[in-house]
């Protein structure tokens, strides 16, 4: 990325949105000592180029007709959602210590019919780009102009009825629907093989983008770490051109921290005192460590 | 004798009913899994071409496109077969549709053994007792094509998933024409005071059909008819059961989890009575003429007629 790219405005709050987004992540999961975690992270730049960038909705509005909608299909990072939502104001950064909690709005996977802002249930792989392309369909057929956004695991790709929905909507020229995959390489536990603790990735390099492409897709291949190219990639697919977009966004999984980085143990695991410093560390926080009640009771940090 | 009148196959209702309801109403919509030839969904897609959503062969997306297009306010009704609508996409239904309740009407056709000659793969026979265990999912099953019109007019009111079993061929009408269906609601078909019989769907034709053979064996048979298995009208399967104090129930489905289960947990808490449930009992199915069928898995009227007796007989 050149000086000036860096240097933008918008392009920095993304990034510290991201970087916060990460933080409320790593800090959500030590309180409730469950949740995931490798995918969280690797979304964690997508999920703020959608909030705080792409997305047309109105957190004071959580219902608003004409919003553009978001479905999480790996609805198992369900808390890097919630905590996208929570710094847009959604509701408060306290709720997300409720996550994954008895009668918490932030359930393990994401359920519409406890939080408003969720725009469909998810957690069964394969699902939301079916109800994203009902959604996009269905704004077609209603004649609002509503975006549909659908993010998909590349692990998720191996389930079928991904690809019963990808051989359906370019038949409907949805070009109002955008499905992004977190193309982390890894998934929660994958194939003996050559990455850095023995497993293998879901797809070799490239395959994804010549499988939706040959699906009759718009297909665009970013990293999805850098903020200049998300959004340069969101521009595109809006320009639609009769044909829904993917975007196949090349990520690491457990991105920013340091010892869950391309680690696939770290798709879901209870993190211990120390990692916890040392995560937080890693992502620019001030060093838990040095306060002790921080550590104990994450809500006291802020 | 008497004998009922043919009722027109529930399949076409389907077509023509959901097209006529699209007429004034702009929400509505057809999901078709390819099979809209057999459901006559084609009906509907000559009336209504861009509100017809030909999905091909692909369940599991259509019914998560189903529940897409519920949250814009569309009310999308599901075209394909029974065996193709509750089983290999059961985990969309149950994730997309039961749990958030979803405004989405699964009205497949060619439930039960009547289904063309097609055999064990498209025969299946535990719809019932695996759409009851849904959340929030009303489970219905006119018993002719006078009640399938009335059902699929209510479901298109109605928020809220919605199951409805029909059927592919014309069975005896059941209904004249100022019936009038109520979900939750059983009718009383036919008075009689030795055992109470209770159906539901086509077979409720074929259980008449079983009361007016008994009848002239001096057997009094009490008939129920059951179209909505779920929410059930526990208070009508109680009185029922008083009438006689003796149950069977019949259904074209298995016996485990079906009506008759249904039946019987309600009397089991409400009103302990002594339940019989004549349906399949737990056995795999074969192709074959609907008349064949029906007669192998004891669901004719004749065969129905007799198993009572004999139940009646053990005493």
């Amino acid at each position: 990325m050149s000086a000036s790219v860096a240097a933008d405005p918008h392009l920095d709050h993304l990034r510290e949105m991201a970087r916060r987004i990460r933080v409320e992540v790593i800090r959500s999961v030590y309180h409730a000592k469950a949740g995931h975690l490798g995918g969280p992270l690797s979304a964690a730049d997508l999920l703020a180029a959608l909030y705080f960038h792409e997305l047309r909705v109105r957190p004071e509005e959580p219902r608003w007709e004409d919003r553009d909608r978001f479905i999480l299909s790996k609805g198992h990072s369900s808390i890097g959602l919630y905590a996208a939502m929570a710094l847009r104001g959604f509701f408060t950064l306290e709720e997300l210590l409720t996550f994954d909690g008895a009668n918490s709005r932030l359930q393990g996977h994401p359920d519409m019919t406890r939080l408003p802002g969720l725009d469909m249930s998810t957690g069964s792989l394969g699902m939301g780009i079916s109800a994203g392309m009902g959604m996009a369909l269905g704004a077609r057929l209603t004649g609002r102009d509503v975006r549909v956004f659908v993010m998909l695991g590349d692990g998720e790709c191996q389930e079928g009825e991904v690809w019963e929905a990808a051989m359906a909507a370019p038949r409907y020229r949805l070009d109002n629907l955008v499905v992004i995959v977190d193309h982390n390489r890894l998934q929660q536990y994958g194939w003996p093989g050559d990455g850095p603790d023995g497993r293998m990735a879901p797809q070799a390099p490239g395959e994804l983008v010549a499988k939706w492409h040959a699906f009759g897709w718009r297909v665009l291949h970013i990293d999805g770490h850098d903020m200049a190219s998300i959004l340069d990639a969101f521009e595109q697919a809006a320009a639609g051109d009769g044909r829904p977009a993917v975007i196949i966004a090349d990520t690491v999984k457990g991105k920013g921290v340091s010892f869950m980085e391309g680690r696939y143990f770290w798709h879901t695991r209870a993190i211990k005192p120390e990692e916890y410093a040392q995560a937080m560390r890693d992502l620019g926080e001030p060093d838990p460590a040095a306060d002790p009640q921080a550590a104990v009771a994450p809500e006291a940090v802020r | 004798m008497t004998t009922m009148t043919m009722g027109r196959p529930q399949r076409e209702v389907f077509g023509e009913t959901v097209a006529a309801l699209a007429n004034d109403d702009p929400r509505v919509v057809v999901v078709d899994g390819d099979v809209g030839s057999s459901t006559r969904a084609d009906i509907f897609e000559k009336a209504h071409p861009d509100r017809y959503l030909q999905m091909g062969i692909a369940e599991q997306n259509m019914l998560g496109v189903a529940a897409g297009l519920a949250t814009m306010g569309l009310v999308p009704f599901i075209s394909t077969f029974v065996a193709f609508a509750v089983v290999r996409p059961l985990d969309q239904v149950r994730v997309l549709i039961a749990q958030p309740s979803a405004n989405v009407k699964i009205t497949p056709s060619y439930g039960g053994l009547s289904t063309g000659q097609t055999g064990m793969s498209h025969i299946i026979v535990d719809d019932i007792a695996i759409m009851r265990s849904l959340p929030n999912m009303a489970v219905v099953l006119p018993a002719d094509d006078t009640e399938a019109d009335e059902v699929l007019r209510w479901a298109a009111a109605h928020v809220g998933p919605v199951y409805v079993r029909l059927g592919r061929d014309a069975t005896p009408r059941v209904f004249g024409p100022d019936h009038a269906f109520r979900l939750g609601r059983a009718e009383v078909v036919r008075e009689g005071s030795d055992v109470t019989l209770i159906s539901t769907g086509g077979q409720t034709a074929r259980t008449l059909e079983a009361a007016e053979l008994l009848a002239a064996q001096g057997i009094s048979a009490h008939v129920l008819h059951v179209a909505t298995v779920k929410p059930l009208d526990i208070d009508a399967i109680v009185a029922a059961a008083g009438r006689t104090g003796r149950v069977i129930t019949v259904e074209e489905g298995t016996v485990i989890g079906g009506l008759g289960g249904a039946v019987a947990e309600a009397l089991g808490e409400h009103r302990p009575t002594r339940v019989h449930r004549i349906g399949l009992q737990d056995v795999d199915v074969q192709s074959g003429p609907n008349d064949a069928l029906l007669d192998i898995y004891g669901l004719s009227g004749a065969r129905v007629a007799e198993q009572v007796r004999r139940i009646l007989a053990q005493g």
